[in-house]
């Protein structure tokens, strides 16, 4: 009896496609995309934070600092931005220009090495040292934690002599003065470590496995440099990244209704009231333009009732950014409708169609960011997640709701979005002739 | 009801051209040909029936004529008009076989959908809603939603969602599959009205009696090729002449009536003997035939042939096979 039962349930999975998908190949498919994200970590490629370094000072001090950092194997730091082909090196960044670039999401962080640091580089007891201005962006919370650890391990470790003439100093003032001999002891001792720091060409900075240890995340960093943390996105935001969660859900599940509306053409197609419906004064393309239109509407409507409960609940700033709301959703909307239909035409059934859509919606939510945020993952993977329209959107609601950005910088997200959905509406109305005539 | 048909496309006048012509319609599914050459005209406010086999090509000739299917050669035009033109979409309405209904809406909200689809719109769209739900007999079921109808309810309101937009010709593609006797009654009732109101009509149907009922002429289809036109009585005179049918029962215990009924030029199969005869008097000869051969004939039934008895003649298989 038990393998009679065994062997119908066995038949019947095995005939219907859609289960036999959802069962096996999803799983498996899935493992892979998040293998790839988060087993990056051994496979060479760990991410590596992008901070802009300002090096105001010019000490010795400070381009030792700057070198130190440059060579951090955990972080990817740099002077200037990287020139395009044939253009030449752009000028170093300045406090201002650092901060610009921060604040447009170019990088999640930067050190701005202040005039006067060579001075007093470390400090054992406070005092007057010059503060370094760590910039970042809050919606990458482990950026500024990262480079804040990463900055105090270089200074012990790029700059061993001026450790000791520091303590030194230190010592002499808590021990109430040192002997002549003692400080003629000291200066040749610290002219030989110069003179082989020289020699090694100023190649004292650790350059092994980052071992961070910065507290990060605060006004004030404690530790042998005063660093002053500055979150310049996010420090006036009442509800730091709910419009990026809104986007990144939202679009997942406006996937799902996309996928679930464009269907009605294979229930219509099922029935027989496509075939009513074409024999009548109505054309394919009209049709698919009418669907596309209440899909895009329906998909709207989605966002905007999430984004106001976020702006009730969560205190999201909605109504102060309503233009470029209103510019992400039409285009996201459109988009995902765009790609309902394409899903419908190609699908022969209801069942083929959901184990399609289940498929490349939870493969596409999970590339482009909708379950874990892109700049957490590994830098190939980020660009993978570019194919995905979570991605553009979410980027986009991130420009206008944590950026403040104005609705003319939009151009790149709206422009993917949009042509994306004209693109994926001509091949859903190439695919559709199939309906047309037997 | 106070509704005249063909008021959205051309205007009830004297029209040179005949309401549906099928010329010469050749339409090949790889190596299946569906339809074989048809030709066919449906005259002004006539009932053509639709007879044929199952796979025999009915529905690839409805769905030709509606414009769902192109046929490789040969051509359909409506009052004149090629049939894929707006003009001829306008006269023609379609009752597909399948209840191609959207089953979460309401009665009245498939009809203004479909009267939309049509054109339909304001003042135009609502008489012809009230009219098809009262044609229907659906008023007072107007707002239920499809799903929760009787079966015969929505073969109703599906005939209505084909002629919400009041064409001229009407293809009822087996409108009664499936219903209930009271339900295809009342169906026929709707179908009467119609012929009433002046439409032609094209109606398939697997059940013999309703294509009797209904139809002023039978076209009989079969390997996708039309194999007989005409009145019933024109078919029936076709296919046998003046002749009848004579079946011939035995009591049990006799000599085997199978030999004698083949030496009388007849044929036995379920225990029964079956003969055509000119003449009822002819009859009397085959008793004396029988009691002569010792055959104890227990019951003996004349039978004109009907529509059934030609269309076995002509295609060798049961209507309903």
């Amino acid at each position: 009896m038990i393998l009679a039962l065994l062997r119908t349930g066995y038949r019947s999975l095995r005939r219907d496609r859609a289960a036999f998908v959802l069962s096996f190949v999803l799983p498996v498919a899935f493992f892979t995309i998040f293998g790839a994200i988060f087993g990056g970590q051994r496979m060479n490629t760990t991410p590596r934070v992008n901070v802009i370094l300002v090096d105001e000072d010019q000490s010795v001090a400070s381009k030792r600092l700057v070198q130190g950092l440059e060579r951090e194997s955990s972080l990817n730091a740099f002077t200037h931005a990287w020139p395009r082909k044939g253009e030449p090196v752009p000028p170093d960044y300045t406090a201002a220009t650092a901060e610009a670039a921060v604040r447009s999401g170019d990088d999640p962080a930067a050190l701005i090495i202040p005039k006067g640091y060579g001075d007093h580089p470390v400090a054992f007891q406070g005092g007057d040292q010059p503060e370094i201005q760590l910039l970042h962006d809050s919606s990458d919370p482990v950026a500024a934690q990262l480079v804040s650890g990463m900055l105090q391990k270089t200074v012990m470790t790029a700059m061993p002599d001026v450790m000791a003439r520091e303590g030194m100093k230190y010592m002499d003032s808590a021990v109430g003065g040192f002997t002549p001999e003692q400080r003629r002891n000291m200066d040749a001792t610290m002219a030989d470590w110069r003179a082989y720091l020289d020699r090694k060409g100023g190649d004292g900075a650790g350059t092994g496995a980052s071992a961070g240890s910065g507290t990060g995340g605060g006004a004030a960093v404690t530790g042998m440099v005063n660093v002053k943390v500055r979150d310049v996105v996010g420090e006036k935001k009442r509800s730091p990244m709910i419009a990026f969660y809104a986007a990144g859900v939202g679009v997942m599940f406006l996937l799902f209704t996309a996928s679930a509306t464009g269907g009605s053409l294979l229930d219509e197609a099922e029935c027989g009231a496509l075939d009513r419906i074409l024999s009548a004064r109505v054309s394919m393309t009209t049709l698919l333009a009418g669907k596309l239109t209440y899909n895009s509407l329906l998909a709207s409507s989605q966002l905007v009732i999430m984004f106001l409960w976020a702006a009730l609940v969560f205190h999201l700033d909605l109504f102060t950014h309503l233009p470029g709301f209103f510019v992400m959703t039409i285009s996201t909307a459109v988009a995902v409708a765009s790609f309902g239909l394409l899903l419908a035409s190609l699908s022969r059934t209801r069942a083929q169609l959901g184990a399609i859509g289940t498929l490349l919606i939870l493969t596409m939510s999970a590339l482009g960011g909708s379950m874990f945020p892109r700049f957490l993952m590994p830098e190939a993977m980020q660009k993978v997640g570019l194919i995905t329209f979570n991605a553009w959107s979410i980027d986009g609601y991130t420009k206008v709701f944590w950026r403040d950005e104005p609705v003319t910088h939009l151009g790149p997200q709206v422009g993917v979005l949009v042509g994306s959905a004209v693109v994926l509406f001509l091949l859903a109305r190439h695919f559709a002739k199939r309906w047309e005539h037997t | 009801m106070g509704f005249t048909f063909g008021m959205t496309g051309s205007p009830a006048v004297a029209n040179p051209f005949p309401p549906l012509s099928i010329q010469s319609v050749l339409k090949r599914f790889g190596p299946l040909t569906a339809l074989d050459g048809v030709s066919l005209e449906v005259k002004s406010r006539e009932c053509l029936g639709l007879l044929g086999p199952n796979g025999a090509g009915k529905s690839t000739l409805i769905r030709t004529i509606v414009g769902r299917t192109l046929p490789d050669s040969g051509g359909v035009s409506v009052f004149g008009q090629p049939a894929d033109s707006p003009a001829a979409r306008a006269e023609l309405g379609w009752v597909p076989q399948e209840l191609a209904l959207y089953w979460l809406l309401t009665c009245r909200e498939n009809l203004e959908a479909f009267g939309s689809y049509q054109g339909l719109r304001g003042r135009a769209l609502r008489e012809a809603v009230e009219w098809c739900l009262d044609w229907a007999a659906l008023a007072d079921r107007a707002g239920s939603v499809v799903k929760t109808l009787s079966g015969g309810m929505k073969r109703r309101l599906n005939m209505a969602a084909g002629l919400i937009h009041r064409p001229r010709i009407v293809l009822l593609d087996e409108p009664t599959a499936g219903v209930d006797p009271q339900s295809r009654n009342r169906i026929f009732d709707m179908i009467e009205a119609l012929r009433a109101e002046g439409m032609s009509v094209i109606y398939t149907t697997h059940y013999m009696e309703e294509a009797e009922r209904l139809c002023d002429r039978i076209a009989i289809i079969d390997h996708g090729r039309l194999i007989a036109q005409g009145t019933r009585d024109e078919l029936v005179r076709q296919s046998f002449g003046g002749r009848s049918d004579v079946t011939m029962s035995f009591a049990p215990g006799g000599p085997d009536p199978a030999t004698w009924a083949a030496a009388r030029g007849g044929a036995f199969g379920e225990e029964k003997a079956r003969f055509s005869v000119e003449q009822p008097t002819d009859i009397a000869g085959l008793l004396n035939s029988a009691g002569q051969e010792r055959l104890k004939v227990i019951d003996v039934t004349l039978r004109r042939p009907n529509l059934e008895s030609v269309f076995l003649q002509l295609t060798g298989r049961s209507l309903r096979e």
